[in-house]
């Protein structure tokens, strides 16, 4: 046992001198987090980390079986549900943590919003951050096309064409994401190649930018409890919180083999580039609010085509959550910042009430 | 170099950041010029196809049904009315591109994705779609129906 210490103690102080690890446990000895009635908040980032870190690894496991082409995507998720062992555990956890891993970062993104947490000097915090918001929408979008079914067909023709309302360079946008004037296999090893290695790439440089960031300005500490005299105590973040996040990443896997158990992803019809919509297609939960709107757009608005309104208010929405930190004016003041809690809240009841009208409204009608 | 003056140093200077300058502008553009023309997809041929014969005969449909069809590599769809008339029109709905359908309980088109309705002319009458549907000429030859582009 003691000569175990020994030969521990030895290749330690090798990887020391080498890697530095004493100063990096300092830092992590000094890294705290403060508590207050918040604090609940902070864990939201790192679960979305854990489910991000799901789908990489179930990703990984997925890219064995799949094949990229419009005549085999199909067939091989079909063969990876049916016949490989643990095929379809895998695949549905994929499909179950993407969903997670949004909602998760939803609801991360809007706690920073109304607790303002993205004021000086975490702007940039707030922007890596939107960013990622913005790549894990993409992740999800061009994911949903790669089964090759017909539900993420159309899905994908509608989710392209939109891009063709920019004006003057919308045409060739669109051909140069759908790899062709279509829908076709090209498109499919375009998203292909987006999804498995441009985007994970991006999104783990990116990453590491948040969260040097996040560990360089440390928790923010809402408004509010600043204005009582600051947070009560502060916990350290090694073991204290640590460990919490860690019963919470445990308890999101638990909930993901459970649903993955329970309600398994589905595949459906295979994609037909010659057959009729089928009634009742839908986009993923989090674009729902969006095609939902546009279903309500008349034709022409002011003489505009309706989509290209809609578009445009959505982009407008999107530019305006990027630069908040730069709109918010009070912000630096210490003002009280209820246009932005108007904004969030506006935001929030916005996509909930649309997201329940696409599954309640009659799709007929 | 020590002989050099300070002038002629500042010029060489100026020379060298210049060259630089371009250098790594021209590195630049020698690598990204490819890589964005790579991801421009090359032009396929567009379908010359102007007619087609359906792989159908008329008896194939009944009163008050349709069919899509391939128009070149682009979906048309067949009606035939309650009236008995057959009217093709291009299936591609004018909003955002999904195939429409033909809904033989409300007698109409019908795309699933927006709901737009076109009537039998096609003719956007309700919904998101801003256009009517591209229409084709249709001629029954015997047992083939071959349909066309209008001029």
């Amino acid at each position: 046992m003691r000569r175990v210490r020994g030969w521990l103690a030895v290749g330690w102080t090798w990887l020391d001198d080498r890697l530095g690890l004493a100063g990096l446990g300092a830092m992590a000895k000094k890294k705290d987090v403060p508590v207050h009635r918040h604090t609940l908040w902070y864990y939201l980032g790192g679960m979305t980390l854990f489910l991000f870190l799901v789908q990489l690894a179930t990703g990984a496991l997925l890219l064995i079986y799949y094949r990229p082409s419009a005549e085999e995507a199909y067939e091989s998720v079909q063969f990876l549900m049916a016949e490989v062992q643990f095929g379809w555990l895998i695949r549905s956890i994929h499909s179950w943590a993407a969903n997670l891993m949004i909602f998760a970062l939803f609801l991360h993104m809007f706690s920073v919003l109304l607790l303002r947490a993205y004021t000086r000097p975490r702007e940039l915090t707030w922007i890596s951050g939107f960013l990622l918001f913005g790549l894990a929408l993409t992740f999800g979008f061009t994911g949903y096309l790669l089964p090759w079914n017909e539900l993420a067909y159309f899905a994908t023709r509608v989710g392209t064409q939109i891009i063709a309302v920019i004006p003057v360079v919308g045409e060739f946008l669109l051909r140069v994401l759908r790899g062709g004037d279509d829908v076709t296999g090209a498109t499919l090893t375009r998203f292909y190649a987006i999804h498995v290695a441009l985007l994970p790439a991006t999104a783990l440089a990116l990453l590491g930018v948040h969260l040097y960031l996040v560990q360089r300005h440390g928790m923010s500490v809402p408004r509010s409890v600043e204005a009582r005299g600051g947070p009560a105590r502060r916990m350290p973040f090694f073991p204290n919180f640590f460990l919490r996040d860690l019963v919470g990443w445990l308890s999101a896997l638990a909930i993901l083999a459970a649903l993955a158990a329970y309600i398994p992803a589905e595949l459906g019809a295979k994609a037909d580039p010659f057959a009729s919509a089928p009634a009742g297609i839908k986009p993923e939960w989090y674009f729902m609010f969006m095609f939902q709107t546009l279903k309500y757009l008349p034709a022409h608005i002011l003489g505009i085509e309706g989509e290209a309104v809609g578009v445009l208010g959505f982009g407008l929405g999107a530019v305006a959550l990027l630069l908040i930190p730069f709109l918010d004016r009070g912000g630096e003041r210490g003002g009280s910042g209820r246009a932005v809690t108007w904004f969030g809240v506006a935001i929030i009841a916005f996509i909930i009430v649309l997201t329940y009208l696409g599954y309640t409204a009659d799709p007929t009608q | 170099m020590t002989s050099a003056s300070p002038r002629a140093t500042q010029g060489r200077r100026t020379f060298l950041d210049w060259l630089l300058g371009t250098s790594v502008g021209g590195l630049a553009v020698a690598v990204l010029y490819p890589v964005a023309r790579y991801l421009v997809p090359p032009r396929s041929a567009e379908s010359a196809a102007s007619t087609v014969t359906l792989p159908f005969v008329p008896d194939d449909l009944a009163p008050n049904s349709a069919k899509i069809f391939k128009f070149g590599n682009r979906p048309g769809i067949i009606v035939r009315t309650a009236s008995g008339e057959l009217r093709a029109f291009s299936a591609a709905c004018t909003h955002l591109g999904c195939i429409v359908q033909h809904r033989a309980d409300l007698g109409h088109l019908w795309c699933a994705c927006h709901n737009g309705h076109f009537d039998l002319n096609g003719i956007n009458i309700a919904g998101p779609p801003p256009r009517p549907l591209e229409t084709f000429i249709v001629n029954v030859r015997g047992d083939q129906i071959v349909v066309s582009k209008g001029a």
